[in-house]
């Protein structure tokens, strides 16, 4: 067995991987990732409840803290309804293939020099390359579905993150350029005396707005407006199933907030306290700003959407990259 | 900016399809469901299927007496049921010839513009929810809690009240009522402005409602169109001052009206009325005369035959009880005219060429009650 080990350790090696690395990283991600978002609900909870003068679950465990756990664990016992005209095999695997890209995220993502799964050469692209996968996913459960919501749903998502994909890889080379490296570590690193924010003020403007629809989160969330199309994609699934496309969604938005953190807030950099705390206060303080937004601004409508990214945060967006590639050329 | 496509009928047959809006559906406000003919996103025609919620009413009236019909009225109208509850026992006084005291009138004013406020809270804020806002929502649940509280303590139920009786009210209102309003009065004028801050001045909102679901003047009439739906289109009619009844000659207030007809102009027309509801509750409090709060009126009434038509102003529109009596206990027919059925149905006329959320955003600012479209 111990030799069986050894034998598949060296094969990683011989590919430049150290096995332990990722094993001890598979499980850890395995643990954190629904953990995560059961802290991120409640945490939304908790803000939704605050805006809106209440004080949100009280009962289950401290301040609520365990009923989200409680609701998970009850969402694992529902059943598992297929609607009879559903395309079975596309509707059983969308919920799976939407949780890839968000897993795939978080190797990336440094939450301080040492707690990093891999720091790749590419680690902005692994990100973007697999989160464009999300839509890919949605298509599927909306087509599946054989509902009509859930089709229109499906259909508005995939306008929608073609669209708001542009302004966020332009807004994200901007940054890029003044790195010159997608290197997650590299990008942190340049960021020692002051902030991209403070160089990239408008890129990081579009970058929390693209994000916040790429997220499909309010106003934005038009893939999924209850008042509109019940559940949207997703009005079909039940059970554990529903929860999946829940906890990507939860953790799209932290990955998001991640790659917000280390591109313009400066990632683990911070006085006094130890680096992994100071990323996961930034994180969660661009998550509740998200959080703010949803429970204050109603839903935009699916064409001022699309006129907002294609006539507004494009051009924007390109005219801040090409100052920006200006300016450093010059300097 | 396009708000409205035109739709072109040369190609439209092949792609339309067909979505059920309701009867189960998040925004449809109870049991209403919607036919609609979509070619992509933009609506073709839409179909209003009622009938969902139809209790019948109107023949259970014909099968009790007066009395025991009480309750009814509020139950079709739920979010402004202590003002069907009075506009019946006014009808019947009316057929009966009944003189009511003053201090019943007023404290039915008073009690009828409380319920009124609440229901445009409801009607306001639905609204803004359809469009995705889910926290002016629940602010305006918060301050509606405050007047069924209010209501609760007078009336003895938050929903459906059966608190008017043929000649007055049941119970007295006492001093702590009158503090009470007053403090909800003052409080919520500084809410009111609060609720412009957060909605109305809001650029998605305003994206979102600005020439969307226009009505217009000709189309209003054509459909029978009443209380602030019709104000919001321009045309000044409010049957506590057209046709007045009860005491509110009385009492100075302003019709708000609002000459768009879009859904924005209607969620205006609405929440300048939620002013002029506390200016009137202000006076009344201040005029609130005393004396008895019921007539002599025999317990089981019994109108002489004949018919009367009783219209009043509830707070979705023009409301009218025409009642029918042979002379007996048991009113022969109770005919009611509901200002949600007119209402509802200008809706095919006006959303063909908007978007589907425009349908709920116009279903909302049309603010009607399911229960009262179908009785």
């Amino acid at each position: 067995m111990t030799e069986l080990i050894q034998i598949i350790k060296d094969i990683y090696a011989f590919f430049g991987y150290d096995l332990t690395v990722g094993l001890v990283g598979l499980v850890v991600l395995l643990a954190f990732v629904p953990l995560n978002v059961v802290f991120m609900v409640w945490f939304e909870m908790k803000v939704a409840a605050h805006i809106t003068l209440r004080p949100a679950f009280m009962r289950v465990g401290p301040h609520g803290i365990l009923q989200n756990l409680a609701d998970g664990i009850k969402m694992l016992g529902k059943d598992l309804i297929t609607p009879k005209l559903a395309d079975k095999f596309l509707f059983w695997i969308a919920p799976i293939v939407i949780f890839v890209p968000s897993f795939v995220g978080f190797v990336v993502i440094p939450f301080s020099p040492l707690m990093q799964i891999k720091d790749l050469n590419v680690g902005i692209l692994l990100i973007f390359s697999f989160s464009s996968l999300t839509v890919f996913s949605i298509l599927m459960a909306g087509w599946s579905s054989n509902n009509k919501y859930s089709l229109v749903g499906a259909v508005r998502s995939v306008a929608q993150n073609v669209a708001y994909e542009i302004p966020l890889l332009l807004s994200t080379m901007s940054v890029i350029i003044m790195t010159n490296s997608f290197r997650m570590s590299d990008i942190v690193a340049a960021q020692t005396p002051v902030w991209y924010i403070l160089y990239q003020p408008i890129a990081a403007l579009i970058f929390v707005i693209s994000t916040t629809a790429e997220c499909n989160r309010s106003p934005f969330d038009l893939v999924e407006a209850e008042s509109e199309l019940v559940s949207g994609f997703h009005t079909e699934y039940t059970g554990i199933r529903f929860g999946m496309f829940f906890m990507a969604e939860y953790t799209n938005m932290f990955i998001a907030a991640s790659m917000a953190t280390v591109l313009f807030l400066g990632g683990w950099h911070g006085p006094f306290l130890p680096g992994v705390i100071w990323f996961i206060i930034k994180v969660f303080f661009l998550i509740f700003i998200i959080y703010w937004i949803r429970w204050t601004f109603p839903r935009v409508r699916f064409d001022q959407l699309m006129n907002f990214a294609w006539k507004i945060l494009i051009p924007i967006s390109l005219l801040n990259l090409m100052i920006t590639a200006i300016v450093l050329k010059v300097i | 900016m396009l708000n409205k496509i035109t739709i072109d009928d040369a190609t439209v047959n092949e792609r339309v399809y067909k979505l059920n809006l309701g009867p189960q559906h998040p925004s449809t406000h109870g049991v209403m469901h919607f036919i609609l003919t979509l070619d992509g996103e933009v609506v073709i025609s839409c179909e209003p299927n009622i009938g969902y919620s139809h209790r019948g009413h109107e023949k259970m009236a014909e099968n009790r007496i007066y009395e025991q019909f009480l309750p009814n009225p509020p139950r079709m109208d739920y979010l402004s049921g202590l003002i069907f509850n009075y506009g019946y026992c006014q009808a019947v006084e009316r057929l009966c010839g009944i003189e009511v005291p003053r201090r019943a009138e007023f404290i039915r004013v008073i009690t009828s513009e409380l319920n009124r406020l609440a229901s445009h809270f409801i009607g306001a804020m639905d609204f803004v929810m359809g469009l995705g806002a889910y926290t002016p929502f629940i602010y305006g649940w918060d301050d509606r809690e405050q007047i069924l509280d209010l209501l609760e303590a007078v009336a003895g139920s938050r929903l459906p009240y059966s608190y008017g009786r043929f000649g007055g009210v049941r119970n007295d209102i006492d001093q702590a009522f009158c503090d009470g309003t007053r403090r909800f009065i003052d409080r919520l004028r500084k809410r009111l402005k609060d609720y412009h801050d957060l909605v109305t001045g809001n650029i998605i909102f305003i994206k979102r409602t600005q020439n969307v679901g226009v009505i217009t003047k000709e189309t209003a009439l054509e459909f029978g169109v009443t209380g602030p739906t019709l104000r919001g289109s321009g045309i000044k009619y409010d049957v506590r001052k057209h046709e007045p009844y009860s005491i509110y000659p009385e009492f100075k207030f302003e019709i708000p009206t609002r000459e768009e007809g879009d859904c924005l102009s209607r969620y205006l027309v609405r929440m300048a009325e939620m002013e002029q509801s506390l200016n009137i509750i202000e006076q009344a409090l201040d005029r609130l005369p005393s004396g008895p709060i019921r007539a002599k009126v025999p317990r089981f009434v019994t109108p002489p035959a004949g018919e009367c038509y009783f219209a009043f102003e509830s707070a979705r529109g023009a409301v009218g009880f025409y009642i029918v009596s042979d002379g007996s206990r048991i009113p022969y027919r109770i005919k009611v005219r509901a200002p949600s059925f007119s209402n509802l149905y200008v809706m095919t006329k006006i959303c063909p060429g908007h978007f589907l959320a425009d349908v709920i955003a116009i279903f909302g600012s049309i603010d009607v009650t399911v229960p009262e479209i179908d009785r």
